[in-house]
Formats: C-alpha cells, sequence, structure tokens
C-alpha cells in the first residue's frame, strides 16, 4: 500500500488512473485479484511441467522426431491398447458367432443384432466399394438386397463367396469362364447381332423376330450348356438368368452385344486371409438380411 | 442521483490487487431470519434428497431422486426420463429459468441474496468463522494479534470445520448419481468407483476455495449471473435501495436534537460493515450487491435505536426513491408486460410438460427408412422397401407385440429372422429392441394406392397400439 503522491486518481470515480491519456480520457487502473495472477503463475508452471511430462517438442534433431517426455506417454501405444481391450470385450459375442450356426444367429435376437452391427460396419469398411452402402450394386457389381443371385443366397452360399471370393486366387474359389465369343472370333459379327436379338426376346424386351430365329442354332449351341436352353441360367456356373429383367453389366443391345464379343469375367477377392471368421459370418448375416437372402 | 451519493475512495494502485479482506457483522432482524430459514431448508433439501426411496418395483432403483448415468435413466420420484426423453429436462431447466426471470422482474435479485448455493454455503462457513473467531470486531483483532497458540487453534479449528463441511457437500452430490447407502458404505470401506473419490475430491476442494476463500469474489469476477440478473430487472423491479430522497443529508445525530433539516442516516456505517461482499449501499445500486438485504436489518436496528422510522435502506424500487424525491407518491406497478409474459410462457410450458407426461406411452416405435437401396426390384417385378425398426419397452415385464403395415394393396411384410407367418416380436423389459422388416408390393399394385405406409406395433396384452407412417419408395421411370 506504497500511496504514491503523484498518482492521478480520477474525481468522478475516485479510482486511480495508468495514467495513459488518448484525446483527453482516461484510463481507471482497476486491478485484477491478486489470485487471479496467481492462477496465471499455476498455468505456467503446469505448461513446464507438461514440457518434461508429456512429449512436447517435436522436429527437434537428435530426439528422433520430438521430445518424448519421462512418462512415455503415447497415443499410438493407447489405442493399440484400446482396440485390444475392445476385442477381449467382444470376444464372447464373437465366440457365440463361431459356435453357433448361421441360421441360429439369424433366430437369435442378440446374435442378430451383434452380427447386424458388426456385419454392417465390416461391409462399409470391405464391401461397400464395390457392392454400394447396403448393397445397392453397381453396373458389374451385383446388387446384394434384391433377389437375384448368380451363385445362390442361402446363408451358406453367401458366406463361401465371401469367403473365397469369385475368380479369385484362392484355389476353393467359385469359377466360371465365358468365352470372348468375338474378340476370339468364335462365331462371326452377324451371328452375334442375331444372338443379342435372341437375348433381348428372352428378356421380354423388343426384338427382329427374323435375327431370333437365325439364332436359334447358335444359341443352342454356344449359351444353352451355361445358361440353358431356356436362358434362366444356372447356378452351378454363375451363369446369370438371361429372361428376367435384372442386369449385371446393362440389358439394352449394346450392352448385350459387348457382353457376347468380348465376355465379362469380374473377380471378387477372397476374404479369408483378411477377415476373420467371425466377422465374414457377420457379414453373411448381415448381406442376407439386407432381403434377398434365400 | 449521482450528485446525491459519495463516491467510493480511491483504491490503491497496483497491477493486481490482494483481497481486502471483509469482516461482515452479525446482524439479526427480519431478513436475517428468513436467510437462516431459507440456509436451513436448502441444505436439508440437498442433504436428505438422496436418502429419499421410492418404490418403483423389481430390478428398478428405489432412490427417488437418482441419475443413473450407467443405466442412462434419470429418476425423479414418479418420472422416468430415458434418454430420448430428455426434452422433459430441457423443460424443467427453460421453467427454471423463465421463474427467475419473472422473479427477477419482480423482486430483483432475490435468487443471489438468498437462494444461490455460493451465497448459502458463503453464509454458512461465515457463521462457523464466527463461532471460532468472533464477531467483526474481535475477527478483526485476531488478524492483526501475532501469532498465538489461541490464535492458531482459533484458526486451525474453523478451517477444519469448513473442509468437514466441503467434504459433505461434495460427499452428498455423489450420493445423487449411485445408490446413496450402498454408495456410502464403498465409499467409507474404499470400494467404490475411482470416479466416486475423484468426484467427491473435486467437490471439496471448490466448495473449501469458494465459500471459504473465495467468498464475494466469485459473485464480483467469476459469476455470470449477475450481469444477466441485473439486465433483467428494470426501475420497477424491488431491490435493495438506499433511500437517499429520506437519508440526506447524513451526517451524525445527537441525542434529543431536531431532526429538522436533515437526512435519517445518521451515517453509523452499520450497513457497511453488515455487508458480506463489502459495499456501501449508500453508493447506489452496485454490480457487486447481491441484495441480501442484510444491511436492511442493520439500518433497521439503528433507526429503532434511534427512534426514526425504519425502512431507510429497504426493499424499493429506483423509480418510487425518484418519485418520492420529487415529492410525488410512490406507485408499486407489480403487473408489467414483461411480468405477465413470463407467467404466461411458465403457464404454457408448464401446460405442455404436463400433458406431454401425461399422455406419454411407455411403449414406442421409431421406424426408419432403408436410405441405400430406396427400393428393390425383385426378379419378378415387385417392388421391395427395407425399414428399420426400434422398438421401446419402457416397462419392467415383457411384452410380445404385433407388427402390421397398411396403405399399400396386396403389401406383405416379413419380419428378419422370423417365419414368413409370423409377424410377433417378444420384447424384454426395459429395454429397446432393434430389428428389421422387409415390405414388398406386387408390381400389379404398386402404382394403385399411395406412396406411403402406416406400420403399426400392438401391444398384445393391452391392445396399446403405436404406429408410424413412413414413405414406401418406387422406381421413379415406372410412373
Amino acid at each position: 500500500m506504497t500511496d504514491n503522491k503523484n498518482k492521478d486518481v480520477d474525481a468522478f470515480s475516485g479510482v486511480e488512473t495508468t495514467g495513459h491519456e488518448w484525446d483527453g480520457i482516461k484510463e481507471l487502473n482497476n486491478p485484477l485479484p491478486r489470485w487471479w495472477l496467481y492462477v496465471w503463475y499455476a498455468t505456467i508452471a503446469f505448461s513446464i511441467l507438461w514440457w518434461i511430462l508429456m512429449p512436447a517438442w517435436p522436429a527437434l534433431p537428435g530426439f528422433q522426431g520430438n521430445t518424448v517426455g519421462v512418462w512415455n506417454q503415447s497415443d499410438r501405444a493407447q489405442v493399440g491398447e484400446a482396440v485390444g481391450e475392445l476385442r477381449s470385450a467382444r470376444i464372447e459375442n464373437a465366440q457365440k458367432l463361431m459356435s453357433a450356426s448361421l441360421e441360429e444367429i439369424e433366430k437369435t435376437p442378440e446374435l442378430q443384432q451383434f452380427a447386424l452391427a458388426m456385419g454392417e460396419s465390416s461391409f462399409g469398411d470391405n464391401c461397400a466399394t464395390c457392392h454400394g452402402a447396403g448393397g445397392r450394386g453397381a453396373i458389374g457389381y451385383p446388387m446384394l438386397a434384391d433377389d437375384v443371385w448368380l451363385w445362390g443366397g442361402s446363408l451358406d452360399d453367401i458366406q463361401q463367396t465371401i469367403t473365397y471370393g469369385i475368380r479369385s486366387t484362392h484355389d476353393e474359389t467359385r469359377y466360371s469362364e465365358m468365352p470372348a465369343f468375338g474378340r476370339d472370333g468364335f462365331i462371326s459379327e452377324s451371328e452375334i447381332d442375331d444372338l443379342v436379338q435372341k437375348v433381348l426376346s428372352l428378356s421380354g424386351q423388343e426384338a427382329n423376330t427374323d435375327a431370333v430365329a437365325r439364332a436359334e442354332e447358335n444359341f443352342e449351341y454356344q449359351c444353352a450348356s451355361c445358361h440353358g436352353v431356356d436362358g434362366t441360367g444356372d447356378r452351378t456356373f454363375g451363369a446369370p438368368n438371361l429372361t428376367d429383367q435384372e442386369w449385371l453389366y446393362g440389358g439394352d443391345a449394346s450392352a448385350i452385344r459387348e457382353t457376347i464379343y468380348s465376355a465379362r469375367n469380374s473377380i471378387m477377392p477372397h476374404w479369408n486371409e483378411r477377415l476373420d471368421e467371425a466377422t465374414i459370418k457377420a457379414l453373411a448375416v448381415y448381406v442376407h438380411t439386407l432381403g434377398g437372402g434365400e | 442521483m449521482y450528485n446525491n451519493v459519495t463516491p467510493p475512495p480511491p483504491g490503491q494502485s497496483a497491477l493486481y490487487k490482494a483481497r481486502e479482506p471483509i469482516y461482515p457483522q452479525l446482524v439479526s432482524g427480519k431478513f436475517r431470519t428468513i436467510k437462516w430459514v431459507v440456509l436451513v431448508f436448502a441444505l436439508a433439501v440437498y442433504y436428505i434428497l438422496p436418502w429419499l426411496r421410492w418404490d418403483r418395483g423389481l430390478d428398478a432403483p428405489n432412490q427417488a431422486v437418482l441419475a443413473d448415468f450407467a443405466g442412462g435413466r434419470f429418476y425423479f420420484f414418479f418420472l422416468e426420463i430415458w434418454p430420448q426423453e430428455i426434452y422433459y429436462i430441457t423443460g424443467l431447466l427453460i421453467l427454471a429459468s423463465l421463474g427467475l426471470f419473472l422473479v427477477t422482474s419482480l423482486f430483483g435479485r432475490v435468487w443471489c441474496g438468498y437462494a444461490c448455493p455460493q451465497t448459502v454455503w458463503t453464509d454458512l462457513f461465515i457463521a462457523v468463522e464466527r463461532i471460532f473467531e468472533g464477531d467483526r470486531n474481535a475477527r478483526i483483532k485476531l488478524d492483526r494479534a501475532p501469532l498465538s497458540v489461541n490464535k492458531a487453534l482459533r484458526k486451525v479449528g474453523k478451517h477444519i470445520v469448513w473442509l468437514f463441511i466441503s467434504f459433505a457437500t461434495g460427499g452428498a452430490l455423489i450420493l445423487y448419481y449411485h445408490d446413496a447407502p450402498t454408495l456410502f458404505a464403498n465409499f467409507f470401506t474404499g470400494d467404490a468407483e475411482v470416479s466416486a473419490y475423484v468426484f467427491a475430491g473435486i467437490l471439496t476442494f471448490t466448495t473449501y476455495a469458494l465459500a471459504g476463500t473465495m467468498r464475494e469474489q466469485v459473485c464480483t469476477y467469476l459469476c455470470p449471473w449477475p450481469r444477466i440478473q441485473a439486465a433483467l430487472t428494470d426501475e420497477h423491479a424491488l431491490n435493495v435501495t438506499y433511500r437517499w430522497d429520506r437519508g440526506e443529508p447524513r451526517g451524525a445525530h445527537k441525542k434529543n436534537t431536531s431532526w429538522d433539516g436533515r437526512g435519517d442516516c445518521i451515517d453509523c456505517n452499520a450497513c457497511v460493515v453488515a455487508c458480506p461482499v463489502g459495499i456501501d449501499i449508500r453508493h447506489g445500486a452496485q454490480l457487486e450487491c447481491i441484495h441480501c438485504a442484510l444491511c436492511i436489518d442493520a439500518c433497521d436496528t439503528i433507526m429503532k435505536r434511534v427512534d426514526r422510522p425504519t425502512g431507510l435502506i429497504a426493499y424499493d424500487t429506483d423509480k418510487n426513491v425518484q418519485a418520492r424525491s420529487e415529492g410525488k407518491p410512490a406507485v408499486y406497478n407489480m403487473l408489467r408486460p414483461r411480468v405477465i409474459l413470463y407467467a404466461f410462457l411458465i403457464a404454457a410450458i408448464s401446460c405442455i410438460m404436463v400433458y406431454g407426461l401425461s399422455t406419454r406411452s411407455t411403449f414406442e416405435l421409431n421406424v426408419i427408412k432403408d436410405r441405400s437401396p430406396p427400393f428393390v426390384k425383385l426378379s419378378n417385378g415387385d417392388i421391395r422397401n427395407g425399414y428399420s425398426i426400434k422398438l421401446v419397452n419402457k416397462k419392467s415385464e415383457d411384452r410380445e407385440v404385433l407388427i402390421t403395415a397398411s396403405g399399400i394393396n396386396g403389401l406383405d411384410l416379413k419380419i428378419i429372422g422370423n417365419d414368413d407367418t409370423d409377424k410377433t416380436i417378444i420384447m424384454s423389459g426395459e429395454h429397446v429392441d432393434r430389428f428389421r422388416i422387409l415390405i414388398t408390393v406386387p408390381e400389379a399394385d404398386k402404382h394403385k394406392s399411395g406412396k406411403h405406409l402406416i406400420i403399426e406395433a400392438k401391444d398384445v396384452a393391452t391392445g396399446d397400439i403405436q404406429s408410424n407412417r413412413v414413405f414406401f419408395a418406387i422406381p421413379k421411370r415406372d410412373d
């Protein structure tokens, strides 16, 4: 409380001024409480302590990127630990998934909910890139929510497809190969044109009846062994049904022509090396419940 | 009016200021009594509430007031609030703030003066201080005295009791979050969760710091409420007011001399020494003032002693003090537009809440339509949409629920996991069930009857029906 006689005191408020003056306006000196200052000192002390305990200084030469601090704190290690804890917390349900049959999973509400939650997130990470969110599909990538299945839509079929893939590099993969009739010269261009009309007629679309008649012999000879004489396909070979209105690569004349000319043998990778069995089971249940499951 | 008040004394110069100790003197009077009653009542409610029981049947907690974070429930006597009903809490908070607005516009900052926890606990801590160190003069003397055994014992005793009260305060708060008797027992045997000790510790420390050492500085520097409340009160609100029209000019008064030509204020400083925030109410309305009315009691005591009418400092409105000084009659205008508006809003929101609470169901249905894909065209041309269903059963018993859909001819409903003909779900009690349904409409019927469905969930036992109206998507290009 040293009273300085030279201090300027504002007459109206009785508060001392700081001595600063702008255009006749003086700044009052209303000091903060001192504990406020102490709190500030405490934060400084805390920050120094923090430098010592925690990783703080990045890009320091000789410190391998950053100072590590004496606590050896590492976000990466913590995340790893948290993931490990999550895994062990889930192991009980995952084991139930492993021991239950796919049908049992679907019939037991708790298991079904667990499998759907697990399946949905794995689907988003692994499958949705090609098959779309909710399995809505895209040209060349089958829709999984409808009732059209190239290789079968039962729970076991779906599980097998996910596990080993289609035309994948796995030994047990499902495999078939449609010949490139035009590119490899099996039949002539005009014969292909006629076959296009035949396929259009099979699916109930408008077609040239003369061309369809000309194509009958070729269809029986080249196509029927896989797609059937009536064109309804065969799941043993993953041969699509040509009489419905669902098309993997498009159902108009030009798309059909391209399919016959060059063939379409798309590949789905096998997932058994990347996903564990419980995840694949959950995925099978999820895909099955999207709506198309048989 | 500023010409009639004396300015406060000059402050000292420093960048940061040490707290000037305040030694409020004990007063007695009407408002002091009210404050004791409020203090005892508020503390009693706070400490007793977690111990009240409320029977909710098997498996449900029987604590009357409980915020069960682990179970995701908030229990308040007959109310049980689920996370999705958090708007009831919002409603309560809106009611609380409107109530505060109403009271503030009528009576000024009565919340600050009587009911604020900071006020209540500070008052309690000052009372403890008085027991150990005596009233104002004794405390000043003690603080100035050199350290002695007597002084040390009094100071240590005070801090021990303060810490005990602080711990009781922090400890009582955690009882609101767990079953109180269990937690109480576990706390002292070392079996409670770490978070219980951490929060009890934090609240012990904050109570001790805020009510024991920081006191009025919390109100002046930390609390935003004075600014807000100050904005809510106006010249019609009853605030603690020095009636300068009656008090000035002030000055010492000798017994048996005339009161003519002077004010009633005898400048005895009783109002100043009674003030727990260390202000002189005669300087007019101030930010620091919490309107606790202790200066009114102090002044009234003096006025009786010098045989003048009481109420030189009183709950009064700025408007009336001004009016009296101009010789006009005082008018208390309570029924103002803002008061009516607040009262109306409180009534309206209360009605909405009561309506909501009385009609709330213990059974809820939420249907979410699949967005990707919006529809699926099956190989035979039928159109199918998928829906996710969330059923909430707030009863503790299981229920059997029948799911039906209507609105489009020929539709077929299938519950995933059920056989084709089974449209029922068994829900366990106190549970939220999630499942999927698929609705298929034959190609022939898809355009015939609208694009909306009503999905109904019916409690087979009680007949309680919950329904949702949802969209049914069909391919646009076929329209």
